[in-house]
């Protein structure tokens, strides 16, 4: 049987606030447990919450970028349950009311096609702390810093149809919300946590299936797993006869595992109610048209300045545009190496894939773009071959020395562009290679003929020490064998 | 209106309170009142009334984002009952 997949996410982006959500504590990550968690956040008796202005204003600014209604009056209520990591016995968010009325993000597929993926709502409200399970004596331990950090929670309508949709639209979304500098995107310090709602219908029907919840997904990885394992766990039930079982999920990304939270019948019943805490927040225009005028540019319209400014394709586009830091990156390299696609292709093969393998952000790579570019610069204009630019580019990012043409100079990396100098290499490299030199002149498929011409390469970097314009010896080499 | 002894247990289990067989009578005979008298607002015609968020006619106040607070953990950690390495210690809870 054919399935149709519907997926729906619900995404928590923590807010980049200096201070909570309702109390003027620090939000600083990594402080030592507990000393960032006052009064306030602890729920001490007699103490009163006073909403963080930049909360709404980061709240605003996300709607303003996902082309949504402003919520003019929002009105937080309690969501009652117990836990030990929410010292009030209720999380103060939004229901009837949030900050974010429906909007929408377009999201890019592989197949070149754009799908437009609608936001029902985005509320404020506050994380809670964290329950550290490692054996306290049999007991938990609980650190309370976290709790009362800002949150908004993205609410999306059940628009998505596949994983590859799903995932676009995270990455699309953390895109957004690093652009807007509200996040600071840090997935694996759980700055944006995802759940995914899945259900599955018998191809074109109408009727929805019954869903799962998976929660708490902290990675594009994770997440594309746990819905292929999501979809496959659903198909196998429902083609056995079963039903599906409306559920809370947990998804192990290690052990590709998941296991059942709880189900609806044992579903928390949150009890919300108005907060009597907290009054009616009321925005007005002037402080819309003030978020308005904070928002920087978001990635749909830097990905087509770059093609537009810098003449790069979708694709390059598309991949530096994306995150804010990754492109700023790019234009600081511009700006210093003048070839943007080399530019391009440097930021994307070596510099992305050291970034990798030493589990870096942009912010941390060890190379400025301003040296990036220093290298691309002597590129383009013939200095350094891609061999010797590896080089440069190793000495730049083990901090051996900073600077490209003292780097150059030092490691004799200056490739030798005279012609009359690179001529007499290669008549010497002919004159001892003759039969290659006949194997060649006699063949006749353009082809191996080209390959071929690579096997003179070797001998003349050789004898021109590495240093010879692989170009230049290319054209000469062209000339000389008769074309 | 009336309220049945399953509806009294699982509040009381959300609230996490403890009563026993004897107190859910008395507490359906009560809470049962309870609701009557709340069953009578049900008859005002609230059709073209807003439901309220609060009673008082005022909207919130915002506070700068800036940092207030100052680190008090040892006075906080001083009133709880068990507390290591700067955590606060509960009964072991695993979801």
């Amino acid at each position: 049987m054919q399935w149709d997949i519907v997926i729906g996410l619900e995404i928590h982006v923590q807010l980049a606030t200096q201070t909570k959500i309702f109390s003027g504590s620090s939000t600083a990550y990594g402080a030592e447990p507990n000393t960032q968690a006052n009064a306030v956040d602890l729920a001490m008796p007699g103490t009163l919450p006073v909403p963080n202005e930049q909360a709404f204003r980061y709240a605003v600014m996300f709607g303003l970028a996902t082309n949504a209604e402003i919520g003019r009056r929002s009105v937080f209520e309690r969501k009652n349950y117990f836990y030990p990591d929410l010292p009030k016995g209720y999380q103060t968010t939004q229901l009837a009311q949030p900050i974010v009325g429906p909007g929408y993000v377009d999201i890019d597929l592989a197949d070149g096609s754009t799908k437009r993926v609608r936001i029902h709502h985005a509320h404020l409200e506050e994380d809670a702390g964290k329950s550290l399970h490692e054996d306290y004596h049999g007991m938990t331990g609980i650190d309370l810093n976290r709790a009362g950090t800002p949150l908004i929670e993205v609410v999306t309508e059940p628009d998505m149809t596949s994983a590859e949709e799903a995932v676009a639209f995270a990455k699309k979304l953390h895109s957004i919300v690093t652009s807007l500098g509200i996040c600071d995107g840090d997935m694996s310090q759980g700055s944006m946590r995802f759940d995914v709602n899945i259900s599955l219908k018998p191809k074109g029907s109408d009727t929805l299936g019954t869903r799962t919840e998976t929660k708490n997904l902290n990675s594009f990885r994770f997440m594309e797993q746990a819905i292929a394992h999501e979809v496959e766990r659903q198909m196998d039930i429902l083609e056995d006869g079963g039903v599906i079982v409306q559920e809370t999920r947990l998804y192990n990304g290690d052990r590709d595992e998941s296991r059942s939270m709880r189900t609806k019948e044992e579903a928390n019943d949150y009890r919300y109610f108005p907060c009597p805490d907290l009054l009616p927040v009321e925005i007005d225009d002037a402080f819309i048209e003030d978020a308005r005028s904070r928002l920087p540019e978001l990635p749909d319209a830097r990905r087509a300045r770059f093609k537009e400014q810098y003449g790069l394709n979708d694709y390059d586009a598309g991949i530096l545009s994306a995150d804010a830091k990754l492109a700023a990156f790019f234009e600081e390299t511009v700006e210093h190496g003048k070839d943007a696609k080399l530019a391009a292709n440097w930021i994307q093969g070596e510099f992305s894939a050291r970034l990798n393998a030493e589990e870096k952000s942009v912010a941390e790579a060890p190379i400025t773009g301003a040296q990036l570019g220093a290298m691309v610069t002597r590129i383009a204009d013939n200095t350094l071959s891609s061999a010797g630019a590896k080089k440069v580019f190793e000495a730049l990012w083990t901090g051996e020395n900073n600077d490209v043409d003292a780097i150059i100079e030092a490691k004799g990396l200056k490739q030798v562009s005279d012609t009359g100098a690179l001529e007499s290499m290669v008549d010497e490299v002919l004159a001892g290679m003759p039969d290659q030199v006949t194997q060649y002149q006699n063949e006749e498929d353009p082809k191996k003929r080209k390959k071929m011409l690579g096997g003179f390469m070797g001998p003349l970097m050789k004898a021109s020490k590495g240093q010879g314009n692989p170009k230049l010896f290319n054209e000469i080499l062209v000339r000389k064998l008769g074309g | 209106m009336s309220i049945s002894r399953e509806d009294i247990e699982k509040v009381a289990v959300l609230a996490r309170i403890k009563v026993d067989g004897e107190q859910v009578s008395a507490l359906e005979k009560d809470l049962g009142n309870i609701l009557d008298l709340v069953d009578q607002l049900s008859a005002a015609d609230t059709d073209s009334v807003e439901p309220m968020a609060h009673p008082l006619d005022a909207v919130q106040k915002l506070r700068p984002d800036v940092v207030t607070e100052t680190n008090q953990r040892e006075a906080f950690q001083a009133i709880a009952p068990a507390t290591e390495d700067g955590l606060y210690l509960v009964p072991r809870v695993i979801e």
